[in-house]
Protein backbone atom coordinates (compact mmCIF):
# COMPACT_ATOMS: atom_id res chain seq x y z
CA UNK A 1 0.00 0.00 0.00
CA UNK A 2 1.26 3.40 -0.92
CA UNK A 3 2.10 5.50 2.10
CA UNK A 4 0.28 8.78 2.13
CA UNK A 5 1.74 11.69 3.93
CA UNK A 6 -0.21 14.76 4.71
CA UNK A 7 1.99 17.52 3.46
CA UNK A 8 1.68 21.04 4.61
CA UNK A 9 0.64 22.41 1.29
CA UNK A 10 1.57 25.89 0.28
CA UNK A 11 -1.02 28.60 0.13
CA UNK A 12 -0.58 29.23 -3.56
CA UNK A 13 -1.25 25.59 -4.43
CA UNK A 14 -4.33 25.59 -2.19
CA UNK A 15 -5.73 28.66 -3.89
CA UNK A 16 -5.23 27.14 -7.34
CA UNK A 17 -7.04 23.98 -6.24
CA UNK A 18 -9.90 25.98 -4.75
CA UNK A 19 -10.19 28.03 -7.94
CA UNK A 20 -10.25 24.82 -9.97
CA UNK A 21 -13.05 23.50 -7.78
CA UNK A 22 -14.96 26.69 -8.28
CA UNK A 23 -14.68 26.60 -12.05
CA UNK A 24 -15.72 22.96 -12.14
CA UNK A 25 -18.81 23.96 -10.18
CA UNK A 26 -19.60 26.67 -12.71
CA UNK A 27 -19.23 24.20 -15.57
CA UNK A 28 -21.48 21.62 -13.90
CA UNK A 29 -24.07 24.05 -12.65
CA UNK A 30 -26.49 25.29 -15.31
CA UNK A 31 -27.49 28.36 -13.22
CA UNK A 32 -24.00 29.75 -13.05
CA UNK A 33 -23.22 28.75 -16.57
CA UNK A 34 -26.23 30.77 -17.71
CA UNK A 35 -24.91 33.83 -15.88
CA UNK A 36 -21.52 33.85 -17.53
CA UNK A 37 -22.20 32.46 -20.98
CA UNK A 38 -25.83 32.34 -22.02
CA UNK A 39 -26.97 35.63 -20.51
CA UNK A 40 -24.50 37.92 -22.35
CA UNK A 41 -25.20 36.19 -25.66
CA UNK A 42 -28.94 36.32 -25.16
CA UNK A 43 -29.08 39.95 -24.00
CA UNK A 44 -26.80 41.09 -26.79
CA UNK A 45 -28.99 39.52 -29.46
CA UNK A 46 -32.29 40.38 -27.79
CA UNK A 47 -31.59 44.02 -26.93
CA UNK A 48 -29.60 44.59 -30.10
CA UNK A 49 -32.47 43.70 -32.38
CA UNK A 50 -35.18 44.94 -30.02
CA UNK A 51 -33.90 48.47 -29.37
CA UNK A 52 -31.51 48.91 -32.29
CA UNK A 53 -34.08 50.36 -34.69
CA UNK A 54 -35.82 52.55 -32.13
CA UNK A 55 -32.74 54.06 -30.53
CA UNK A 56 -30.12 54.23 -33.24
CA UNK A 57 -32.10 53.72 -36.41
CA UNK A 58 -30.67 50.26 -37.01
CA UNK A 59 -28.81 47.39 -35.40
CA UNK A 60 -25.52 48.27 -37.01
CA UNK A 61 -25.53 51.83 -35.70
CA UNK A 62 -26.66 50.61 -32.28
CA UNK A 63 -23.86 48.09 -31.78
CA UNK A 64 -21.14 50.56 -30.68
CA UNK A 65 -23.58 51.69 -27.95
CA UNK A 66 -24.85 48.35 -26.80
CA UNK A 67 -21.64 46.27 -26.90
CA UNK A 68 -19.98 48.23 -24.07
CA UNK A 69 -23.36 48.31 -22.30
CA UNK A 70 -23.82 44.56 -22.36
CA UNK A 71 -20.16 44.12 -21.43
CA UNK A 72 -20.70 46.17 -18.28
CA UNK A 73 -23.95 44.41 -17.45
CA UNK A 74 -22.24 41.06 -17.90
CA UNK A 75 -19.34 41.75 -15.59
CA UNK A 76 -21.77 42.98 -12.97
CA UNK A 77 -23.80 39.82 -13.16
CA UNK A 78 -20.74 37.52 -13.28
CA UNK A 79 -19.29 39.33 -10.27
CA UNK A 80 -22.50 38.95 -8.31
CA UNK A 81 -22.27 35.17 -8.71
CA UNK A 82 -19.41 35.28 -6.23
CA UNK A 83 -21.63 36.20 -3.32
CA UNK A 84 -24.20 33.53 -4.08
CA UNK A 85 -21.52 30.86 -4.31
CA UNK A 86 -19.92 31.82 -1.03
CA UNK A 87 -23.28 31.82 0.73
CA UNK A 88 -24.19 28.42 -0.75
CA UNK A 89 -20.87 26.95 0.32
CA UNK A 90 -21.40 28.18 3.83
CA UNK A 91 -24.89 26.75 3.92
CA UNK A 92 -23.89 23.27 2.76
CA UNK A 93 -21.22 23.06 5.45
CA UNK A 94 -18.43 22.51 2.98
CA UNK A 95 -16.59 25.56 4.28
CA UNK A 96 -16.39 23.83 7.65
CA UNK A 97 -14.74 20.93 5.97
CA UNK A 98 -12.25 23.19 4.23
CA UNK A 99 -11.47 24.85 7.52
CA UNK A 100 -10.74 21.50 9.15
CA UNK A 101 -8.10 20.74 6.50
CA UNK A 102 -4.44 21.61 6.96
CA UNK A 103 -4.70 24.34 4.34
CA UNK A 104 -4.25 28.05 4.46
CA UNK A 105 -7.28 29.58 6.13
CA UNK A 106 -7.81 32.13 3.39
CA UNK A 107 -7.56 29.66 0.47
CA UNK A 108 -11.30 29.02 -0.02
CA UNK A 109 -12.05 32.74 -0.30
CA UNK A 110 -9.01 33.51 -2.42
CA UNK A 111 -9.78 30.57 -4.71
CA UNK A 112 -13.29 31.90 -5.20
CA UNK A 113 -11.99 35.32 -6.24
CA UNK A 114 -9.39 33.81 -8.53
CA UNK A 115 -12.06 31.73 -10.24
CA UNK A 116 -14.13 34.90 -10.59
CA UNK A 117 -11.43 36.26 -12.90
CA UNK A 118 -11.85 33.29 -15.22
CA UNK A 119 -15.62 33.60 -15.14
CA UNK A 120 -15.36 37.30 -15.95
CA UNK A 121 -13.03 36.51 -18.83
CA UNK A 122 -15.48 33.98 -20.30
CA UNK A 123 -18.36 36.44 -19.90
CA UNK A 124 -16.45 39.30 -21.58
CA UNK A 125 -15.34 37.16 -24.49
CA UNK A 126 -18.86 35.80 -24.96
CA UNK A 127 -20.38 39.27 -25.20
CA UNK A 128 -17.72 40.63 -27.57
CA UNK A 129 -17.86 37.63 -29.89
CA UNK A 130 -21.66 37.81 -30.05
CA UNK A 131 -21.35 41.49 -30.92
CA UNK A 132 -18.85 40.63 -33.62
CA UNK A 133 -21.22 38.12 -35.19
CA UNK A 134 -23.97 40.72 -35.19
CA UNK A 135 -21.75 42.98 -37.25
CA UNK A 136 -19.90 45.04 -34.62
CA UNK A 137 -16.52 46.14 -36.01
CA UNK A 138 -14.56 48.38 -33.64
CA UNK A 139 -12.38 51.11 -35.18
CA UNK A 140 -9.42 50.38 -32.95
CA UNK A 141 -6.70 47.76 -33.14
CA UNK A 142 -7.02 44.36 -31.45
CA UNK A 143 -4.67 45.36 -28.63
CA UNK A 144 -7.24 47.97 -27.51
CA UNK A 145 -9.85 45.22 -27.37
CA UNK A 146 -7.52 43.34 -25.08
CA UNK A 147 -7.21 46.50 -22.97
CA UNK A 148 -10.97 46.89 -22.54
CA UNK A 149 -11.31 43.22 -21.64
CA UNK A 150 -8.63 43.67 -19.00
CA UNK A 151 -10.33 46.79 -17.64
CA UNK A 152 -13.70 45.03 -17.58
CA UNK A 153 -12.22 42.03 -15.76
CA UNK A 154 -10.48 44.26 -13.24
CA UNK A 155 -13.64 46.25 -12.51
CA UNK A 156 -15.70 43.07 -12.32
CA UNK A 157 -13.16 41.55 -9.97
CA UNK A 158 -13.21 44.63 -7.75
CA UNK A 159 -17.02 44.43 -7.62
CA UNK A 160 -16.93 40.73 -6.78
CA UNK A 161 -15.20 41.67 -3.49
CA UNK A 162 -18.33 43.66 -2.62
CA UNK A 163 -20.61 40.76 -3.48
CA UNK A 164 -18.35 38.37 -1.57
CA UNK A 165 -18.89 40.54 1.49
CA UNK A 166 -22.64 40.54 0.88
CA UNK A 167 -22.45 36.75 0.56
CA UNK A 168 -20.65 36.43 3.88
CA UNK A 169 -23.03 38.69 5.75
CA UNK A 170 -26.38 37.80 4.16
CA UNK A 171 -28.78 35.39 5.77
CA UNK A 172 -29.40 33.08 2.82
CA UNK A 173 -28.29 32.33 -0.71
CA UNK A 174 -31.73 33.28 -2.02
CA UNK A 175 -31.37 36.69 -0.45
CA UNK A 176 -27.95 37.18 -2.05
CA UNK A 177 -29.46 36.22 -5.38
CA UNK A 178 -32.26 38.75 -5.14
CA UNK A 179 -29.86 41.49 -4.02
CA UNK A 180 -27.61 40.62 -6.97
CA UNK A 181 -30.43 40.66 -9.46
CA UNK A 182 -31.86 43.91 -8.16
CA UNK A 183 -28.56 45.78 -8.17
CA UNK A 184 -27.74 44.38 -11.58
CA UNK A 185 -31.04 45.56 -13.07
CA UNK A 186 -30.91 49.00 -11.43
CA UNK A 187 -27.28 49.68 -12.22
CA UNK A 188 -27.41 48.48 -15.81
CA UNK A 189 -30.75 49.99 -16.84
CA UNK A 190 -30.41 53.30 -15.00
CA UNK A 191 -27.24 54.05 -16.94
CA UNK A 192 -26.17 54.83 -20.45
CA UNK A 193 -25.82 51.11 -21.25
CA UNK A 194 -28.73 50.92 -23.66
CA UNK A 195 -30.03 54.44 -24.16
CA UNK A 196 -28.75 58.01 -24.41
CA UNK A 197 -29.15 59.54 -20.95
CA UNK A 198 -30.58 62.74 -22.49
CA UNK A 199 -33.86 60.95 -23.21
CA UNK A 200 -34.53 60.34 -19.49
CA UNK A 201 -36.58 62.57 -17.16
CA UNK A 202 -34.43 65.03 -15.18
CA UNK A 203 -34.34 63.04 -11.91
CA UNK A 204 -33.39 59.83 -13.61
CA UNK A 205 -30.78 61.68 -15.66
CA UNK A 206 -29.13 62.83 -12.45
CA UNK A 207 -29.15 59.29 -11.07
CA UNK A 208 -27.87 57.78 -14.30
CA UNK A 209 -25.05 60.32 -14.42
CA UNK A 210 -24.01 59.32 -10.91
CA UNK A 211 -24.26 55.62 -11.65
CA UNK A 212 -20.77 54.09 -11.55
CA UNK A 213 -21.74 51.82 -14.45
CA UNK A 214 -22.18 54.90 -16.63
CA UNK A 215 -18.54 55.77 -15.98
CA UNK A 216 -17.37 52.26 -16.83
CA UNK A 217 -19.39 52.21 -20.03
CA UNK A 218 -18.26 55.69 -21.04
CA UNK A 219 -14.63 54.74 -20.45
CA UNK A 220 -14.96 51.64 -22.61
CA UNK A 221 -16.80 53.51 -25.39
CA UNK A 222 -14.16 56.20 -25.48
CA UNK A 223 -11.38 53.66 -25.82
CA UNK A 224 -13.27 51.84 -28.56
CA UNK A 225 -13.96 55.10 -30.41
CA UNK A 226 -10.63 56.85 -30.11
CA UNK A 227 -8.08 54.29 -28.96
CA UNK A 228 -6.96 56.47 -26.03
CA UNK A 229 -7.20 56.53 -22.27
CA UNK A 230 -9.49 59.39 -21.28
CA UNK A 231 -9.90 60.95 -17.86
CA UNK A 232 -12.93 58.75 -17.30
CA UNK A 233 -10.78 55.66 -17.82
CA UNK A 234 -8.42 56.77 -15.09
CA UNK A 235 -11.31 57.61 -12.76
CA UNK A 236 -12.78 54.15 -13.33
CA UNK A 237 -9.46 52.39 -12.72
CA UNK A 238 -8.81 54.42 -9.57
CA UNK A 239 -12.31 53.67 -8.33
CA UNK A 240 -11.61 49.97 -8.94
CA UNK A 241 -8.43 50.18 -6.88
CA UNK A 242 -10.31 52.02 -4.14
CA UNK A 243 -13.03 49.36 -4.04
CA UNK A 244 -10.43 46.62 -3.65
CA UNK A 245 -8.56 48.58 -0.97
CA UNK A 246 -11.76 49.09 1.02
CA UNK A 247 -13.63 45.87 0.44
CA UNK A 248 -10.83 43.29 0.41
CA UNK A 249 -9.92 43.91 4.08
CA UNK A 250 -13.61 44.10 5.05
CA UNK A 251 -14.38 40.84 3.27
CA UNK A 252 -11.40 39.06 4.80
CA UNK A 253 -12.43 40.40 8.19
CA UNK A 254 -16.00 39.13 7.76
CA UNK A 255 -14.66 35.80 6.52
CA UNK A 256 -12.43 35.34 9.54
CA UNK A 257 -15.26 36.30 11.84
CA UNK A 258 -17.50 33.53 10.52
CA UNK A 259 -16.19 31.24 13.20
CA UNK B 1 5.36 9.95 18.42
CA UNK B 2 5.67 9.67 22.16
CA UNK B 3 2.22 10.90 23.09
CA UNK B 4 -0.04 8.33 24.68
CA UNK B 5 -3.32 10.08 24.12
CA UNK B 6 -4.95 11.00 20.86
CA UNK B 7 -7.10 13.66 22.48
CA UNK B 8 -6.84 15.44 25.81
CA UNK B 9 -9.59 17.80 26.84
CA UNK B 10 -9.38 19.81 30.05
CA UNK B 11 -12.11 21.97 31.54
CA UNK B 12 -13.70 22.83 28.24
CA UNK B 13 -16.24 25.60 28.43
CA UNK B 14 -18.33 27.21 25.69
CA UNK B 15 -21.06 29.79 25.91
CA UNK B 16 -23.30 31.09 23.12
CA UNK B 17 -24.69 34.44 24.18
CA UNK B 18 -26.23 33.61 27.54
CA UNK B 19 -26.60 29.90 26.86
CA UNK B 20 -23.96 27.57 28.28
CA UNK B 21 -23.45 24.90 25.63
CA UNK B 22 -20.50 23.02 27.11
CA UNK B 23 -19.82 23.16 30.81
CA UNK B 24 -16.47 22.09 32.26
CA UNK B 25 -15.98 18.95 30.20
CA UNK B 26 -12.74 16.96 30.57
CA UNK B 27 -11.78 13.61 29.07
CA UNK B 28 -8.97 11.83 27.29
CA UNK B 29 -9.10 9.54 24.29
CA UNK B 30 -6.34 6.96 24.06
CA UNK B 31 -4.63 6.07 20.83
CA UNK B 32 -6.38 3.33 18.94
CA UNK B 33 -9.63 3.39 20.85
CA UNK B 34 -13.13 4.13 19.70
CA UNK B 35 -14.55 6.85 21.88
CA UNK B 36 -18.25 7.58 21.76
CA UNK B 37 -19.86 10.81 22.82
CA UNK B 38 -23.44 9.98 23.58
CA UNK B 39 -26.28 12.33 24.26
CA UNK B 40 -29.67 13.53 23.09
CA UNK B 41 -30.16 16.29 20.53
CA UNK B 42 -28.88 19.62 21.78
CA UNK B 43 -26.76 18.09 24.54
CA UNK B 44 -23.60 19.76 23.22
CA UNK B 45 -22.10 16.89 21.21
CA UNK B 46 -21.61 18.79 18.00
CA UNK B 47 -20.32 21.86 19.83
CA UNK B 48 -17.63 19.72 21.45
CA UNK B 49 -16.78 18.12 18.13
CA UNK B 50 -16.51 21.50 16.44
CA UNK B 51 -14.12 22.68 19.12
CA UNK B 52 -12.03 19.51 18.80
CA UNK B 53 -11.77 20.00 15.05
CA UNK B 54 -10.76 23.68 15.37
CA UNK B 55 -13.98 24.94 13.79
CA UNK B 56 -15.00 26.68 16.98
CA UNK B 57 -12.95 28.34 19.69
CA UNK B 58 -13.76 27.43 23.29
CA UNK B 59 -14.30 30.22 25.83
CA UNK B 60 -11.89 28.45 28.14
CA UNK B 61 -10.20 25.11 28.57
CA UNK B 62 -7.44 23.23 26.79
CA UNK B 63 -7.51 20.75 23.95
CA UNK B 64 -4.50 18.84 22.67
CA UNK B 65 -4.57 16.44 19.75
CA UNK B 66 -1.60 14.09 19.54
CA UNK B 67 0.20 16.57 21.75
CA UNK B 68 -0.55 19.60 19.58
CA UNK B 69 -2.21 22.37 21.53
CA UNK B 70 -5.07 23.64 19.40
CA UNK B 71 -4.51 27.19 20.59
CA UNK B 72 -1.02 27.39 19.16
CA UNK B 73 -0.67 24.46 16.81
CA UNK B 74 -4.02 24.24 15.05
CA UNK B 75 -2.64 23.59 11.59
CA UNK B 76 -0.37 20.74 12.77
CA UNK B 77 -3.26 19.21 14.65
CA UNK B 78 -5.50 19.45 11.58
CA UNK B 79 -2.93 17.44 9.64
CA UNK B 80 -3.52 14.46 11.94
CA UNK B 81 -7.26 14.01 11.65
CA UNK B 82 -10.15 13.66 9.23
CA UNK B 83 -13.69 14.87 9.87
CA UNK B 84 -17.00 13.54 8.65
CA UNK B 85 -19.77 15.96 9.38
CA UNK B 86 -23.31 15.45 10.48
CA UNK B 87 -24.71 16.43 7.14
CA UNK B 88 -22.47 14.89 4.54
CA UNK B 89 -20.67 17.98 3.35
CA UNK B 90 -19.62 17.14 -0.16
CA UNK B 91 -19.67 19.31 -3.23
CA UNK B 92 -23.12 18.87 -4.74
CA UNK B 93 -22.25 20.10 -8.20
CA UNK B 94 -19.22 17.87 -8.61
CA UNK B 95 -18.88 14.17 -9.25
CA UNK B 96 -17.68 11.72 -6.61
CA UNK B 97 -14.30 11.44 -8.25
CA UNK B 98 -13.86 15.19 -8.61
CA UNK B 99 -14.66 15.59 -4.93
CA UNK B 100 -12.04 13.04 -3.98
CA UNK B 101 -9.42 14.55 -6.26
CA UNK B 102 -9.98 18.09 -5.02
CA UNK B 103 -9.79 17.07 -1.39
CA UNK B 104 -6.72 14.96 -2.13
CA UNK B 105 -5.05 17.97 -3.70
CA UNK B 106 -6.01 20.14 -0.74
CA UNK B 107 -4.42 17.55 1.49
CA UNK B 108 -1.17 17.95 -0.37
CA UNK B 109 -1.22 14.97 -2.73
CA UNK B 110 0.34 15.45 -6.13
CA UNK B 111 -1.92 15.32 -9.19
CA UNK B 112 -0.94 11.75 -9.93
CA UNK B 113 -1.21 10.60 -6.32
CA UNK B 114 -4.62 12.30 -6.05
CA UNK B 115 -5.94 10.31 -9.02
CA UNK B 116 -4.56 7.04 -7.67
CA UNK B 117 -5.96 7.67 -4.20
CA UNK B 118 -9.35 8.73 -5.57
CA UNK B 119 -9.62 5.49 -7.53
CA UNK B 120 -8.55 3.43 -4.52
CA UNK B 121 -11.18 5.01 -2.32
CA UNK B 122 -13.92 4.72 -4.94
CA UNK B 123 -13.19 1.02 -5.07
CA UNK B 124 -12.95 0.64 -1.30
CA UNK B 125 -16.32 2.30 -0.79
CA UNK B 126 -17.98 0.63 -3.81
CA UNK B 127 -18.61 3.90 -5.58
CA UNK B 128 -16.76 3.00 -8.78
CA UNK B 129 -19.89 2.81 -10.89
CA UNK B 130 -21.05 6.23 -9.79
CA UNK B 131 -17.61 7.83 -9.87
CA UNK B 132 -18.44 10.34 -12.60
CA UNK B 133 -22.06 10.96 -11.71
CA UNK B 134 -23.18 14.17 -10.09
CA UNK B 135 -23.69 13.75 -6.36
CA UNK B 136 -27.11 15.37 -6.59
CA UNK B 137 -28.48 11.97 -7.60
CA UNK B 138 -26.75 10.04 -4.84
CA UNK B 139 -28.68 8.25 -2.11
CA UNK B 140 -28.07 9.26 1.50
CA UNK B 141 -26.01 6.12 2.02
CA UNK B 142 -23.78 6.77 -0.98
CA UNK B 143 -23.30 10.36 0.10
CA UNK B 144 -22.22 9.26 3.56
CA UNK B 145 -19.81 6.74 2.09
CA UNK B 146 -18.27 9.41 -0.10
CA UNK B 147 -18.13 11.77 2.85
CA UNK B 148 -16.28 9.16 4.88
CA UNK B 149 -14.01 8.35 1.95
CA UNK B 150 -13.03 12.03 1.76
CA UNK B 151 -12.03 12.13 5.39
CA UNK B 152 -9.92 9.01 4.88
CA UNK B 153 -7.85 10.34 2.00
CA UNK B 154 -4.70 10.71 4.06
CA UNK B 155 -5.36 7.67 6.23
CA UNK B 156 -5.49 9.94 9.26
CA UNK B 157 -4.55 8.59 12.67
CA UNK B 158 -7.68 10.12 14.15
CA UNK B 159 -11.13 10.24 12.61
CA UNK B 160 -14.02 12.35 13.85
CA UNK B 161 -17.44 11.05 12.94
CA UNK B 162 -20.39 13.28 13.73
CA UNK B 163 -23.50 11.10 13.94
CA UNK B 164 -22.28 8.84 11.16
CA UNK B 165 -25.52 6.91 10.79
CA UNK B 166 -28.22 9.48 11.51
CA UNK B 167 -30.82 9.19 8.78
CA UNK B 168 -29.57 5.90 7.37
CA UNK B 169 -31.75 2.84 6.90
CA UNK B 170 -30.85 -0.22 8.99
CA UNK B 171 -28.99 -1.96 6.18
CA UNK B 172 -26.84 1.03 5.30
CA UNK B 173 -26.26 1.60 8.98
CA UNK B 174 -24.88 -1.90 9.42
CA UNK B 175 -22.64 -1.34 6.39
CA UNK B 176 -21.39 1.88 7.94
CA UNK B 177 -20.66 0.08 11.19
CA UNK B 178 -18.67 -2.55 9.31
CA UNK B 179 -16.68 0.19 7.61
CA UNK B 180 -15.96 1.86 10.93
CA UNK B 181 -14.88 -1.47 12.46
CA UNK B 182 -12.46 -2.10 9.63
CA UNK B 183 -10.97 1.34 10.22
CA UNK B 184 -10.41 0.41 13.82
CA UNK B 185 -8.64 -2.75 12.73
CA UNK B 186 -6.27 -0.64 10.69
CA UNK B 187 -5.32 1.14 13.88
CA UNK B 188 -7.22 4.40 13.62
CA UNK B 189 -8.46 6.23 16.66
CA UNK B 190 -12.10 7.11 16.28
CA UNK B 191 -14.12 9.78 18.02
CA UNK B 192 -17.79 9.52 17.25
CA UNK B 193 -20.87 11.31 18.42
CA UNK B 194 -24.18 9.57 18.37
CA UNK B 195 -27.65 9.77 19.75
CA UNK B 196 -28.12 6.04 19.27
CA UNK B 197 -27.23 4.07 22.34
CA UNK B 198 -27.13 0.91 20.31
CA UNK B 199 -24.47 2.44 18.12
CA UNK B 200 -22.24 3.43 21.02
CA UNK B 201 -22.74 -0.01 22.51
CA UNK B 202 -21.78 -1.68 19.23
CA UNK B 203 -18.78 0.39 18.30
CA UNK B 204 -17.28 2.24 21.21
CA UNK B 205 -14.60 1.05 23.62
CA UNK B 206 -15.49 3.86 25.96
CA UNK B 207 -18.50 6.10 26.10
CA UNK B 208 -18.99 9.54 27.59
CA UNK B 209 -22.60 10.38 28.34
CA UNK B 210 -23.37 14.05 28.00
CA UNK B 211 -26.51 16.00 28.70
CA UNK B 212 -27.13 19.74 28.91
CA UNK B 213 -23.47 20.40 28.17
CA UNK B 214 -22.25 18.43 31.15
CA UNK B 215 -20.38 15.16 31.23
CA UNK B 216 -22.50 12.79 33.27
CA UNK B 217 -20.60 9.51 33.12
CA UNK B 218 -17.64 8.07 31.34
CA UNK B 219 -16.65 4.41 31.01
CA UNK B 220 -16.86 1.27 28.90
CA UNK B 221 -20.36 0.32 27.77
CA UNK B 222 -20.19 -2.58 30.23
CA UNK B 223 -19.15 -0.35 33.11
CA UNK B 224 -21.99 1.99 32.34
CA UNK B 225 -24.39 -0.87 32.30
CA UNK B 226 -23.03 -2.14 35.61
CA UNK B 227 -23.70 1.29 37.00
CA UNK B 228 -27.25 0.35 36.62
CA UNK B 229 -26.08 -2.96 38.04
CA UNK B 230 -29.20 -4.98 37.41
CA UNK B 231 -29.46 -7.58 34.70
CA UNK B 232 -32.64 -9.43 33.99
CA UNK B 233 -33.13 -13.15 33.70
CA UNK B 234 -36.19 -14.98 32.65
CA UNK B 235 -36.96 -18.68 32.75
CA UNK B 236 -39.79 -20.92 31.76
CA UNK B 237 -40.95 -23.68 34.04
CA UNK B 238 -41.94 -27.01 32.57
CA UNK B 239 -44.99 -27.61 34.74
CA UNK B 240 -47.33 -24.79 35.50
CA UNK B 241 -47.90 -26.27 38.96
CA UNK B 242 -44.30 -25.48 39.91
CA UNK B 243 -44.57 -21.80 39.15
CA UNK B 244 -45.39 -20.58 42.65
CA UNK B 245 -42.65 -22.49 44.44
CA UNK B 246 -40.13 -21.58 41.72
CA UNK B 247 -40.88 -17.88 41.98
CA UNK B 248 -40.71 -18.05 45.79
CA UNK B 249 -37.25 -19.61 45.60
CA UNK B 250 -36.02 -17.02 43.14
CA UNK B 251 -37.45 -14.17 45.19
CA UNK B 252 -35.62 -15.45 48.26
CA UNK B 253 -32.28 -16.08 46.56
CA UNK B 254 -32.15 -12.98 44.40
CA UNK B 255 -33.80 -10.57 46.76
CA UNK B 256 -36.07 -9.17 44.11
CA UNK B 257 -39.71 -9.19 43.08
CA UNK B 258 -40.34 -11.62 40.20
CA UNK B 259 -42.88 -11.05 37.44
CA UNK B 260 -44.92 -13.99 36.25
CA UNK B 261 -46.49 -14.28 32.83
CA UNK B 262 -47.91 -17.71 31.97
CA UNK B 263 -45.06 -20.14 32.57
CA UNK B 264 -42.36 -17.52 32.51
CA UNK B 265 -40.74 -15.86 35.48
CA UNK B 266 -38.78 -12.65 34.94
CA UNK B 267 -36.60 -11.27 37.68
CA UNK B 268 -33.77 -8.77 38.08
CA UNK B 269 -30.46 -9.69 39.72
CA UNK B 270 -27.14 -8.15 40.68
CA UNK B 271 -24.80 -11.03 41.26
CA UNK B 272 -24.14 -13.94 38.92
CA UNK B 273 -23.31 -16.32 41.83
CA UNK B 274 -26.78 -15.83 43.21
CA UNK B 275 -28.21 -16.94 39.90
CA UNK B 276 -26.17 -20.14 39.89
CA UNK B 277 -27.23 -20.86 43.46
CA UNK B 278 -30.87 -20.25 42.70
CA UNK B 279 -30.78 -22.51 39.67
CA UNK B 280 -29.15 -25.24 41.72
CA UNK B 281 -31.88 -24.83 44.30
CA UNK B 282 -34.55 -25.22 41.63
CA UNK B 283 -32.88 -28.37 40.42
CA UNK B 284 -32.83 -29.72 43.97
CA UNK B 285 -36.58 -29.14 44.15
CA UNK B 286 -36.82 -31.00 40.82
CA UNK B 287 -38.45 -28.09 39.03
CA UNK B 288 -37.87 -28.49 35.31
CA UNK B 289 -36.79 -25.47 33.26
CA UNK B 290 -37.34 -25.33 29.51
CA UNK B 291 -36.08 -21.92 28.61
CA UNK B 292 -33.53 -19.63 30.21
CA UNK B 293 -32.22 -16.22 29.13
CA UNK B 294 -30.17 -13.47 30.75
CA UNK B 295 -30.35 -9.93 29.52
CA UNK B 296 -27.94 -7.15 30.36
CA UNK B 297 -29.38 -3.66 30.63
CA UNK B 298 -29.17 -1.79 27.34
CA UNK B 299 -27.51 1.58 27.14
CA UNK B 300 -31.01 2.93 26.73
CA UNK B 301 -31.73 1.87 30.28
CA UNK B 302 -28.48 3.44 31.42
CA UNK B 303 -29.21 6.63 29.61
CA UNK B 304 -32.68 6.93 31.02
CA UNK B 305 -31.36 6.27 34.50
CA UNK B 306 -28.50 8.74 34.19
CA UNK B 307 -30.48 11.59 32.76
CA UNK B 308 -33.49 11.05 34.91
CA UNK B 309 -34.84 14.26 36.33
CA UNK B 310 -32.57 16.46 34.23
CA UNK B 311 -35.03 16.69 31.39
Amino acid sequence: MMEIKKNHTNTFQNIITMAYRNLLKTLHNPDQFMDVLIQPIMFMILFGYLFGGAIAGGVHAYLPIIVPGILAQTILSAASGSGTQIREDMETGIYDRFKSLPISHIAPLAGQLLADISRLFIACVASLITGYFMGWRPNVSFSWIVVIVLIAIFIGWAISWIYALVGLLAKSATMVESISLMTMLLLSFLSNAFIPIKTLPKVLQAIANLNPMTYVITAIRQILAHGTFSNTTWIVLLAGVAIVLIFAPLTVWAYNKQN
Amino acid sequence: MQVENAIEVKHLFKKFDQQIAVNDVSFTVKKGEVFGLLGPNGAGKTTILRMLTTLLKPNSGDITIFGHDLKTDGKKARATFGVTGQYASVDEDLSAKENLIIFSRLNGLSKKAAHIRANELLKEFSLEKSADKSIKNFSVGMRRRLDLAISLITRPALIFLDEPTTGLDPRTRTQMWDTIRSLVKQGSTIFLTTQYLEEADNLADRVAVIDHGKLIKIGTPDQLKQQLSESTMSLKVENNSDITSASKTLQLRLNNQPKIIDNTITIKFKNTDQVIDSLAELKKQQIGITDFTVQQPTLDDVFMALTVGTN
